[in-house]
């Protein structure tokens, strides 16, 4: 996976400041909550859910259980089909390869379809290194480029911008990267869309070489699919004479037949749509037809890791659809940027720490981004168990060097808690000190933390245990 | 029926009035209740902070401690599915099969409060009084892991003199989380700002819920802003009676609660 960002802080800090953003909470509550109360009526319309989301669990994990064998069945049907296929083992690695292939095609500029995993391996960024211009055609990974801004949400990478910022972030700047934005354009969404179209028209008219990433792999046939809503993707995916697909190698299903299931649960998960709107499939080259030259780039970096954990493994189900970021308390607050990678909220907050490992103060703090109140269970279309593998993580970073203050409390209150005579004598001695607690100010460390917003509570006088007692021993309620 | 009480060491401490109300419900509706003095913790804070292999003593003492019992009731969501779903596993974990087996035979016999009136003794009904307007949050492991449904609203409806009022977006998480109170304090207390803001909005005297960890978190944060809304365990509004009532005043961990 790509660096992490520069400066980028731990996620408490991060998210602190988003906390205190009043514009940035308002533009995330309003689409977080209209979205995710879409979503559950379009969830809610299904007699079958339960089962189309067992099924998509089963079939991933199917799938991952057999990574090998289906990986070398979808490449043999893709250069039977007439394309050729690239492994790539790293982001370095992804990011060569395409560069190198944009290049034999003597071409300096691509359009680019919405696409998480050239996003994940930092690919506009390593293509601007080697003198290759990407434009961005989806119409919020379009705000996000044109505003020199990072994605913060997976589904929806301008989330956090209303159509004000938009307007401003148009007028602004679309004349530096092509066809500028139309004089007196409003912020109503039907002149920004119109703007958006003018510019990327050009875009697509122009463009010899495209790079996409796919929603799925079918390996039966060696298809691709991706699916949208804007129409943009399948101008990349027919126009251009070159098309280079960076695919992350958990995107493989094995037949049409189970991609059946995930056609139903990505759409009503991740847009509310009962039906996607643009769903394109191609397997390798057809004479007249789209482009020439096709390229696949299968990419691990980092998912053979994440396969080899018994817990995490389930994470590599994702199909990417964001109900979990949707329906987040924590995401909601703190927005996707505090998540420090491409992959915010929940599902970024078990897929990065195990793609990056845990080593950075960021990505330590990640497992640790959630109440674990379990919301993002409940609606994943695939059934990871988020609250389960943050668990599996938090214990991971509570292994490695560090945190001596809380590792030594945990000990301790580990000890106490482990044998009732201890147990008793501590309690005792927090009643019997009670009038000394403080309850706020000037407390340290956890007691900080919470009393900054918060009363401590008081102690009682007497405990249960000795009212019990009392009790026991009077034979009587006292 | 002979019920073993697992109050849980935030309510033994904290909240013994909690547990009072406990006993006295269970009592009232014909259990013999035993608080076995050697429970100390489910080690659900070890747990889901990430030191889940410092739990095994604590789930060994658990599965001893309450062996012999007919149920085993605990007025705590959060702990009761802890108990539930993680000691298994930590049991599991431990490559002890004994243990496996203590904690098998006990965990099937664990029961929420709410889910042990309504699925064991099978009473929604269970005499209680309580004259004021309350808000019940379900908290997110009554939720979303225990699965306690509508019966803690069912048996809220049957108190007499209460204006039950529903809350709006009672599904949503009050921002407690155990230590993600204070390893993400800011967030922490916008989630709790909020779940205030919501019941406020219902002018409830009352915010109830059947987790005192989480009220602990919104009664703090009510007390801190000086919010008139009181926090309280379900178990102490269905204990309630006419005769012995619950002194609201006094009734919520606040600033200026009686020491």
């Amino acid at each position: 996976m790509s660096a992490v960002p520069l400066g980028m802080p731990a996620f408490p800090k991060a998210a602190r400041d988003a906390t205190r953003n009043p514009t940035l909470r308002r533009n995330l509550r309003h689409a977080t909550r209209t979205i995710r109360g879409r979503r559950a009526a379009a969830v809610a319309e299904l007699d079958d859910w339960a089962e189309l989301r067992a099924a998509g669990a089963a079939v991933k994990d199917h799938t991952l259980r057999h990574l090998d064998r289906y990986l070398e069945q979808a490449e043999a049907a893709v250069r039977a089909a007439g394309g050729h296929v690239h492994w790539a083992a790293d982001a370095a690695e992804a990011n060569r390869i395409v560069a190198g292939l944009v290049r034999a095609a003597g071409e300096t500029e691509v359009v680019k379809v919405k696409s998480m995993a050239t996003q994940e391996i930092g690919l506009n960024e390593a293509l601007a290194e080697a003198g290759i211009t990407a434009y961005e055609t989806d119409l919020a990974e379009l705000i996000v480029q044109l505003g020199d801004d990072r994605p913060s949400h997976i589904l929806v990478p301008a989330i956090h911008r209303n159509r004000g910022e938009i307007r401003d972030i148009f007028a602004g700047t679309m004349g530096e990267w092509g066809v500028p934005a139309p004089d007196g354009m409003t912020d109503e969404p039907r002149e920004l869309a119109e703007a958006a179209r003018l510019h990327l028209r050009e875009k697509f008219l122009r463009a010899k070489v495209a790079v996409s990433g796919a929603n799925f792999l079918v390996a039966e046939t060696g298809t691709l699919v991706v699916v949208e809503s804007e129409g943009n993707g399948r101008m990349c995916l027919t126009l251009p004479e070159t098309l280079i697909s960076v695919v992350g190698i958990e995107k493989v299903v094995p037949t049409w037949r189970d991609l059946e299931v995930f056609l139903q649960l990505l759409p009503r998960s991740s847009t509310a749509e009962r039906m996607n709107p643009y769903t394109s499939t191609w397997t390798g080259t057809t004479d007249g037809d789209g482009p020439r030259e096709f390229h696949l780039v299968l990419l691990d970096n980092g998912r053979t890791g994440v396969l080899a954990d018994e817990v995490g493994r389930q994470t590599l189900r994702c199909i990417r659809c964001s109900a979990c970021l949707n329906v987040c308390p924590v995401y909601e607050r703190a927005g996707g940027h505090a998540y420090g990678s491409v992959y915010p909220g929940p599902i970024g907050a078990i897929l990065t720490p195990q793609l990056r490992g845990t080593t950075s103060e960021i990505d330590a703090s990640l497992p640790y981004a959630s109440s674990l109140c379990g919301a993002c269970y409940d609606v994943c279309p695939v059934a990871i168990d988020i609250p389960e593998v943050l668990v599996h993580l938090r214990e991971k970073v509570a292994a490695q060097p560090g945190h001596p203050v809380e590792r030594a409390a945990l000990a301790a209150a580990a000890w106490v808690m482990s044998d009732p005579k201890r147990y008793t004598a501590l309690q005792r001695t927090a009643v019997r000190t009670r009038a000394l607690h403080p309850r706020k100010a000037a407390l340290p460390g956890w007691a900080k933390a919470w009393g900054a917003t918060r009363d401590l509570p008081a102690v009682p006088a007497e405990s249960f245990r000795t009212w019990w007692q009392r009790r026991d021993t009077s034979g009587e309620t006292p | 029926m002979r019920v073993g009480l697992f109050l849980t060491c935030v309510n033994d401490l904290l909240y013994p009035r909690t547990g009072q109300a406990t006993v006295t419900l269970l009592e009232r509706l014909g259990c013999t209740v035993d608080f076995p003095l050697d429970q100390t913790c489910c080690g659900q804070m070890h747990w889901n902070t990430g030191y889940g292999r410092r739990v095994e003593p604590m789930v060994r003492s658990f599965a001893e401690t309450f062996a012999g019992y007919d149920a085993v009731v605990t007025p705590s969501g959060s702990c009761g599915a802890m108990i539930r779903d993680n000691h298994p596993k930590a049991a599991q974990r431990s490559g002890d099969a004994q243990l496996a087996e203590a904690v098998g035979a006990v965990v099937p016999r664990v029961y929420e409060l709410t889910e042990f009136l309504v699925d064991v003794l099978g009473v929604t009904d269970v005499g209680a009084y309580f004259p004021h307007r309350v808000a019940y949050h379900p908290t997110c492991h009554s939720l979303r892991l225990l699965r306690l449904g509508d019966r803690p609203t069912t048996l809220l409806a049957e108190v007499r003199g209460i204006d039950l009022v529903e809350l709006p977006g009672a599904d949503e998480c009050c921002g407690f989380g155990g230590t993600f109170a204070v390893k993400n304090p800011d967030v922490s207390a916008a989630m709790g700002a909020d779940k205030i803001r919501n019941a406020e909005s219902t002018e409830a005297d009352v915010l109830c819920a059947a987790d005192n960890s989480c009220l602990m978190h919104l009664g703090g944060m009510a007390g801190r802003r000086g919010s008139p809304l009181r926090t309280l365990h379900i178990a102490e509004i269905l204990a309630a009676t006419e005769a012995d009532p619950v002194d609201l005043a006094s009734a919520t961990a606040r600033k200026g609660a009686p020491r």
